[in-house]
């Protein structure tokens, strides 16, 4: 087994209201994607932003390809790792161009430097170069996603975290990003962290999934082996969602061609 | 109109320079402390509690707090700097306040993206919260902008010269036009402030755009002629121009521009700083900031001496003066000109037949009848408090109104009996008639030219020769100039120059 590129040792973090995360504990391998899954409320966006310090633990260790985050300044540390936010993640008084090129800016690149790495990007993420000079405002929001997926990738990050990075779109938008996420993952190599309600999603995009409750890490399994021994009736109930949906449409669309 | 007109390059490049530094520097104070504001839970309610408090102050009052607030500090109270820093504080809360909710109202989310791509505290402030809050703190200059323009016209009591010179003293002389002159560009200005903040609004959004350009070299001109403006006051500033100041009234406008010719005559370069507070023109007489001007006898003796027994003999009380202005503020008493001008108290002839008055003892009987009617100062002086007691004088109603309209008011019935000045050309105009002092309670009145301590100092020659004016004119004559600029529309210039001829003439042999 190669050596984990995220280590992530004993994460804790407590608000005045309670326990948001307890001692949650993962390593992600270099090149595979994990997919944490969970209700909402279940710390997953939480643990998520203590991986890039957005949210600074109470406890616990996380590691990068071997180097403690908590020895470098949370700054140094998010300028080399990529995020994609959920939503408003885009700078609305910034050209596409120049939000796609903020981190490297913010590294100190060259400006030249920086605009073939914009035309690389928009290239990556299946972007027309015409929209270069545009406000985020003007895209549709598939379009802003894979500006927000480009940004995210631009200082070539040894990791990438993703927060619920399709939720807002439309199916056959969102279904069009998993595939360019899929095919970037492939080419790129990717080591990355995904939150997702989408359990359909988390089988699709990730190597391994991590499923949450209640601040804790519940199970951690390959997709194949999460669906034959769930740990509990709570990772139980969550898979059955999309199998009773599976089921029920497949029973609509039988009906509708035998009529 | 057309003479009013002349001085608007002047009178609008002093507006400008007024208000456009003021809107600068309230700027460049209010959006570092509206962000600070921002971003503190104690400092931010407290800054803006602040700025509300003085933004409820009248912005006349304000200008007027100025004077004795930089007194005390020692600096220069009367003239730019008062208006000025009046006009600052006046400019910051709509700023302030806008900054305050523009960086508020930041999606808190778009503030996480900002750390997200590895931003610190600084870059994102630059990055993404000025140009997010922007069009909001553009919104808060505007109406600083429009704000100051106004207020500005206010700032001429204090000494400073912008297009309220012309509201001013059009209303004092009843030139109707002046006012207008006045009004309308004021309006005009802050109508074209407001459409240039609008179009560099819309060049920040849209950078690089025509309109940013236009926006950019319209907003330099103006501020390289408000620039220009201030040089060339600290110029003359220094180049030993004579300043007169004259009080709030005709017969002040007509003697400054008596005296600015006579001194024009002599060879001195002179400006006439007009329209300013009672006390404005002392204090700044006493400062050095003003030269020249004409006071009364009474008032020094009552609001600087702070005396309030009678005088032995008119001269001794004038020997009084002359030492303790001399021994306390450095001012030096030149000459008393002749005419006495004193508070005077009239009524409405139809009145005086109704209750048969004559004199004052005659009015006591019937005060409680009546309504009186004076300008702001007068209730507060020390004069009143003596007539009210000595006479008894008891009023169904007191107004105060500005002294431009207190004789209409007594002529239209408003008010019956009117505190009126003896010289005042509008007591014949209005058929007033002015009822006898019989117990001989008024102080005089004398009016007295009084020079700055060091405006005295370096034209010795020039102090003796306005010494020479003494009793140079009379209650009738002066009677009839103001009469000439209230009643027959003249202008204090045209107004006083038999006067300026007399003077030329006495000088002459």
């Amino acid at each position: 087994m190669p050596p984990a590129m995220i280590r992530v040792e004993d994460l804790s973090k407590s608000y005045s209201s309670g326990a948001v995360v307890q001692g949650v504990s993962f390593e992600v391998p270099r090149g595979e994607v994990l997919s944490i899954v969970g209700r909402s409320g279940s710390g997953k966006t939480t643990t998520l932003k203590m991986l890039n310090r957005l949210i600074e633990p109470d406890a616990g260790r996380v590691y990068i390809d071997g180097e403690d985050t908590a020895k470098v300044s949370g700054e140094t540390l998010r300028r080399n790792v990529g995020y994609v936010f959920q939503r408003v993640g885009l700078f609305p008084r910034m050209t596409v161009a120049e939000n796609v090129g903020i981190t490297p800016k913010l590294l100190g690149m060259a400006s030249d430097q920086i605009s073939r790495r914009v035309d690389e990007l928009l290239d990556l993420v299946e972007l027309d170069g015409s929209l270069r000079t545009r406000l985020p405002s003007s895209l549709s929001g598939g379009e802003q996603q894979r500006v927000g997926l480009a940004r995210a990738l631009a200082a070539r990050p040894r990791i990438l975290l993703l927060d619920e990075p399709f939720a807002a779109l439309d199916p056959l938008t969102r279904e069009r990003l998993q595939q360019v996420f899929l095919r970037l993952r492939q080419e790129l190599q990717l080591t990355a962290v995904l939150v997702t309600h989408d359990l359909v999603e988390a089988f699709l995009l990730s190597t391994r999934i991590a499923v949450m409750r209640s601040g804790q890490l519940i199970q951690l399994a390959l997709p194949e082996e999460l669906l034959r021994r769930p740990a509990n009736s709570y990772v139980r109930d969550l898979l059955d969602v999309p199998r009773r949906q599976a089921r029920l449409f497949e029973r609509f669309s039988e009906r509708s061609e035998d009529a | 109109m057309r003479e009013g007109l002349d001085d608007l390059p002047h009178f609008l490049a002093l507006h400008l320079e007024l208000t456009l530094f003021a809107l600068l520097v309230g700027v460049a104070l209010s959006v570092p402390l509206g962000i600070i504001s921002a971003k503190s839970r104690v400092l931010g309610p407290l800054l803006l509690g602040l700025a509300g408090v003085a933004q409820t102050i009248p912005s006349l009052a304000l200008l007027a707090l100025m004077v004795p607030c930089l007194a005390a500090l020692g600096a220069p109270s009367i003239g730019f700097l008062p208006a000025f820093v009046a006009l600052v504080v006046y400019s910051v809360l709509p700023v302030l306040r806008n900054t305050v909710t523009g960086f508020t109202n930041i999606d808190p989310a778009l503030l996480e993206a900002a750390r997200g791509v590895g931003m610190s505290p600084r870059q994102t402030l630059y990055y993404v919260e000025l140009p997010t809050a922007l069009p909001m703190i553009a919104a808060g200059v505007r109406t600083a902008a429009v704000w100051t323009v106004g207020a500005a016209t206010l700032a001429t009591p204090v000494g400073a010269q912008s297009l309220g010179n012309y509201i001013f003293t059009g209303l004092q002389t009843r030139n109707v036009s002046l006012v207008l002159i006045g009004c309308f560009s004021a309006a005009l200005l802050s109508l074209v402030l407001d459409g240039l903040a609008r179009l560099l609004l819309l060049g920040v959004e849209r950078p690089r755009g025509a309109a940013f350009g236009a926006g950019i070299v319209a907003l330099g001109a103006l501020y390289g002629c408000a620039g220009l403006t201030a040089i060339d006051q600290l110029r003359q500033g220094s180049s030993g121009q004579v300043i007169v100041g004259t009080k709030t009234f005709t017969e002040q406008y007509i003697l400054a521009e008596a005296l600015a010719g006579y001194l024009r005559a002599a060879g001195k370069s002179v400006q006439v700083a007009p329209s300013l507070g009672s006390s404005v023109l002392f204090d700044g007489l006493s400062a050095g900031t003003i030269d020249l001007g004409v006071d009364y006898s009474g008032t020094i003796w009552a609001n600087v001496l702070k005396r309030d027994d009678a005088p032995a003999s008119r001269d001794a009380g004038l020997n009084e003066i002359r030492s303790a202005l001399s021994n306390r503020y450095g001012v030096v008493l030149v000459a008393p000109l002749g005419f006495d001008n004193t508070y005077a108290i009239a009524v409405r002839r139809n009145v005086t037949a109704t209750f048969a008055l004559k004199s004052l003892s005659d009015l006591a009987a019937h005060s409680r009848d009546l309504v009186i009617g004076a300008d702001y100062e007068f209730f507060a002086r020390p004069e009143w408090k003596a007539l009210r007691s000595r006479y008894g004088l008891v009023f169904r109603e007191q107004r105060s109104m500005d002294p431009s309209l207190v004789y209409q008011a007594a002529s239209s019935g408003q008010v019956d009996v009117v505190c009126a000045f003896s010289t005042d050309g509008r007591l014949a105009a209005f058929d007033l008639v002015v009822l006898e002092d019989n117990l001989q309670v008024m102080p005089r009145y004398d009016a007295i030219l009084l020079a700055s301590g060091k405006f005295a100092r370096k034209n010795p020659s020039v102090l003796k020769a306005l010494a020479g004016l003494a009793g140079s004119l009379d209650v009738p004559h002066m009677r009839a100039m103001n009469k000439a600029v209230d009643q027959e529309g003249r202008t204090p210039a045209v107004a006083a120059a038999p006067l300026l001829q007399s003077w030329l003439a006495r000088a002459a042999n």
